[in-house]
């Protein structure tokens, strides 16, 4: 059951249907409960974000979305079909793609090495082709490489392209992550505190690139982030989190009109 | 005036020049651009067929003879292109620089009443849109990368690639259309219109004709022996008059072929790439790239730095004579010889000057140490002067009689006068038409008989015949004791030292000199973490007390170099302070070519010149800044003021 009924934007872009949808997701870890009963949909072509204080369950709420968690009650549907628990590396060939709260990208390698090992979900010469580089492997990873370039040319990381990750600001290997899942050409892109730790330079240009990666590919993409001036700018409609509880969804506005996510951010005495 | 042998047989124009590349070279590189991390070219018969689609493009939109067609954006092939395309169509190209802000566009678009806008972005298009209601004349907008302009109103703005097509569809129409006009094109008929950055007031629009930029061309390419196989990298603004001359006008006249970076930052990487035969950068450019390998050699083991260290000094005594074909003892020889595959070739190699033939500089005056290190490691590095009234040459240096203080003989078909007030005057047949809508100062600037003023103050070496440039003709004053005042050769020598990216002498009718300096945070920030100094900014990295120490010291040393120059003694600094900002163009305070604006700078800082005078030991201050989103924002600073040495001149009299 696939819903198709999109809506349009204040931009004016035309949201399509329902792409991947949380049906009463609970999460516990013993006897803690992380993620407590949250249905929320994400749908096609918009930027969706994931929003509550320190503690709240967002990044759970990320890694059940990546196939990382499989969630203790309630169902993911995933372009209309429900998703049976999986591996992290099958949710990706299913075409989902994510970036890291903390940097997991290989510090020794160069930048086009890191962004190519996005592409690995779209390869599958053998390892003795690869090793020869001879016929399909060749012509694959030439193919590929194409896809990488557009990526560096998308994100302009051109002088870097050759740098080893670990010589990089800080600012700099976020956007080489944010290249990584990129090239993976995703069907959802998951972002898990895209701006933290930045400067407003960084936050500046990296909420260009995510506008500019969901206007040029439609990509459609989740995040998590703290800054509330970035989200409310940003995102279409946010989901906000309490103590594992949806407490509010909507568009920016509806929800910073909510009495009860102005208590969450605010404290309230109990 | 006679015409040429070239006005007459027809090339008379750049379109022109063209169709004689796509005949004569039709299958040699014309442009070559790094995409998607490769190479991409283009001959020059595809170059005239890409130009022509996008001049057919324009006719479509209705671009009229004599229209302006402004450019915007960092070099590419297809903005040069739009060049020649606008020249084709009979219209005038004005490019802009692409640095510049929403407001600086603005008053360029007005002037010049462009009706049409050829930009390389989105962020161009943007600054333009911003605008657009303050300019009457502005009509149709030209994109080249379409990302992110998708979902603007279309109305007004194309895609580069679509006129191009729009053109090739409407080909069979509009084709005798074009060759009309490009036959029209005459040898007096405006080439190009440049606007100078204007180190005083608005910029001027200097209108170059055919006959300046051809002759031009034609010359110092002749004298520099100029080839169809040589290489450019074209990475200097295209709104720079020497980017015109070497991108389009040498390039068109001998046919070599233009290569353009990926990307802003990859310049130094492209150059390598390319390794191009004939290099043009400003001082600034040298002595970066001696502060970064300096630097990094500093990180070597130490057997390496040993070896550079007992090599350098090798060519620092041996190389620049080989260049000039002097005498050098068969040892000598020999132990450069040996460095070459040792020291040399590599450093050349990283540099990207391996296969340099020609390097020019020019704009500013270059430390002599940082020119013999070039020129020691054998690579031709000349001098030149010029500017946009004279399309470029002047005065250029010969092969085989290059030095650091001179700027070389006038270039072949320029005259050259010093007035009684030691300003030099110049005529040329490069010497440019008009300001554009301003007789007033075309008038003030060129006489009746041709004469350009340069508003430079110099005079000619009497034994050489080179020309020696002071300083700017209206920077020149005198000091309250009557002595001269030549604020930019002491600035000069002050930037001659690494960790000093920038200064700007005060002292005109003042009893004695001062001086702001800037850090150069690359240089002053190595050291400091060299020697474990901690540093949150730039500003507090200015303000250290060992920064202003190792400041004094240069100062001091700058000192007694200028006491040995009896006319200028009395310009030695008595007290200095370091800037907490770095002078910038987008706060005013620099030229877009990086030059220092002196008047703007004394009154911006008032309250700082004040204390320099006034004698106290500190001074607060608040300063706006400029953010490069064109946010204004505000600091403070507490600044300590600092009294240098000075040689008494008197002394120093009595020593000799």
């Amino acid at each position: 059951m696939k819903d198709t009924e999109g809506y349009v934007t204040a931009d004016g872009r035309q949201i399509g249907g329902v792409l991947m949808e949380m049906k009463d997701i609970t999460l516990r870890f013993g006897g803690v409960v992380a993620i407590s009963e949250i249905s929320f949909d994400i749908r096609e072509g918009e930027i969706r974000a994931i929003i509550g204080p320190n503690g709240a369950g967002k990044s759970s709420m990320l890694n059940v979305i990546s196939g990382f968690y499989t969630p203790s009650e309630g169902e993911v549907w995933y372009k209309g079909a429900r998703r049976p628990p999986m591996k992290p590396y099958e949710v990706a060939r299913l075409g989902v793609a994510r970036t890291f709260q903390n940097i997991a990208l290989f510090e020794g390698m160069t930048v086009l090495d890191n962004v190519m090992t996005g592409r690995l979900t779209h390869m599958n010469a053998g390892i003795a082709a690869q090793a020869v580089w001879w016929g399909k492997a060749r012509d694959e990873e030439m193919a590929n490489r194409q896809k990488v370039e557009e990526v560096i040319d998308f994100l302009e990381i051109q002088s870097i392209r050759k740098t080893p990750v670990g010589r990089l600001p800080y600012g700099l290997k976020k956007r080489v992550e944010l290249a990584r899942a990129l090239a993976a050409e995703p069907s959802i892109l998951l972002l898990d505190e895209p701006m933290a730790g930045m400067n407003v330079e960084e936050k500046e240009d990296m909420s260009r690139f995510i506008l500019d990666v969901n206007d040029e590919f439609g990509t459609t993409i989740a995040l998590i982030e703290h800054d509330m001036g970035v989200v409310m700018d940003l995102s279409d409609r946010v989901v906000v989190m309490d103590y594992g509880k949806k407490i509010g969804d909507g568009t920016p506005d509806e929800v910073r009109n909510n009495q009860q996510v102005i208590d969450a951010y605010l404290g309230v005495a109990h | 005036m006679a015409i040429s042998p070239q006005g007459a047989a027809g090339l008379h124009s750049i379109p022109a020049l063209l169709e004689r590349n796509a005949n004569l070279y039709g299958d040699r590189p014309a442009y070559r651009e790094k995409d998607y991390g490769i190479w991409q070219s283009w001959t020059w018969s595809e170059a005239a067929g890409e130009i022509e689609a996008l001049a057919l493009g324009l006719l479509t939109l209705g671009v009229a003879p004599g229209d302006h067609i402004a450019i915007i954006g960092r070099n590419r092939p297809y903005l040069y292109w739009s060049f020649v395309a606008a020249q084709m169509v009979g219209a005038v190209p004005v490019p802009l620089y692409s640095d510049a802000v929403a407001e600086e566009m603005q008053y360029v678009l007005s002037h010049c009443g462009a009706r049409f806008v050829i930009a390389a972005d989105q962020e161009q298009c943007d600054k333009v849109i911003e605008v657009q209601e303050h300019l009457s004349h502005f009509e149709q907008m030209i994109y080249v990368d379409p990302r992110g302009l998708r979902k603007y109103d279309h109305t007004h703005l194309h895609e580069f690639s679509q006129v191009q097509a729009q053109g090739r569809t409407a080909q069979f129409e509009l084709i005798d259309e074009l060759t009309r006009r490009r036959e029209a094109l005459g040898y007096d008929d405006v080439c190009v219109m440049l606007y100078t950055s204007g180190t005083t007031g608005k910029p001027k629009g200097v209108v170059l004709s055919n006959r300046n930029i051809i002759e031009t061309a034609k010359a110092s390419s002749e004298f520099d022996d100029l080839r169809t196989t040589d290489s450019v990298l074209a990475y200097l603004p295209m709104a720079w008059v020497g980017d015109f001359i070497f991108s389009i006008g040498q390039a068109y006249w001998t046919g070599f072929c233009v290569n353009c970076p990926e990307a802003t930052g990859t310049m130094y990487e492209n150059l390598h790439e390319i390794g191009p035969t004939y290099f043009f950068a400003p001082p600034r450019y040298f002595e970066e790239r001696i502060t970064a390998l300096l630097i990094r050699m500093e990180d070597a083991g130490t057997f390496k730095r040993w070896l550079f260290k007992t090599f350098m000094e090798i060519a620092r005594r041996t190389g620049p004579k080989l260049l000039d074909g002097e005498a050098v003892s068969l040892g000598d020889r020999l132990l450069y010889a040996l460095g070459e595959p040792l020291v040399y070739g590599p450093v050349r190699n990283r540099s990207g000057m391996s296969r340099v033939r020609v390097a020019y500089t020019a704009g500013e005056a270059i430390g002599p140490e940082i020119f013999d290190f070039w020129r020691s490691l054998g690579i031709n590095l000349k001098q030149l002067y010029g500017q946009t009234e004279a399309s470029v040459f002047i005065t250029q240096q010969p092969d085989g009689e290059v030095r650091a203080d001179t700027v070389g003989v006038p270039s072949p078909g320029v005259e050259i006068k010093i007035a009684d007030s030691g300003e030099v005057y110049y005529r040329s047949p490069g010497t440019f038409v008009e300001y554009y809508n301003n007789p007033e100062s075309t008038a003030d600037t060129k006489d009746a008989d041709g004469w350009v003023a340069t508003g430079d103050a110099g005079f000619i070496e009497e034994d050489s015949g080179h020309l020696r440039i002071i300083d700017r003709a209206k920077d020149v004053g005198k000091m309250a004791d009557g002595s001269l005042f030549a604020p930019k050769y002491v600035e000069n020598k002050l930037k001659f030292y690494p960790n000093i990216l920038e200064a700007v002498v005060f002292g005109a009718d003042q009893p004695r000199c001062t001086a702001f300096i800037n850090i150069d945070l690359t240089a002053v920030g190595n050291w400091a973490e060299r020697n474990n100094i901690a540093y949150a900014s730039y500003q507090e990295l200015a303000g250290h007390p060992l920064v202003l120490e190792m400041i004094q010291s240069h100062v001091e040393e700058t000192n007694a170099s200028v006491a040995q120059d009896e006319m200028l003694s009395g310009c030695q600094i008595h007290r200095f302070l370091v800037l907490h900002k770095e002078l910038d163009a987008d706060d005013g305070e620099l030229t877009r070519t990086r030059k220092v604006r002196r008047k703007l700078i004394g009154e911006k800082f008032v309250d700082l010149v004040t204390a320099l005078f006034d004698g106290s030991q500190s001074v607060y201050t608040e300063t706006e800044v400029t953010y490069e989103d064109g946010r204004k924002g505000k600091i403070t600073a507490t600044l300590s003021i600092r009294d240098a040495a000075v040689v008494p001149v008197g002394q120093r009299m009595a020593a000799e």
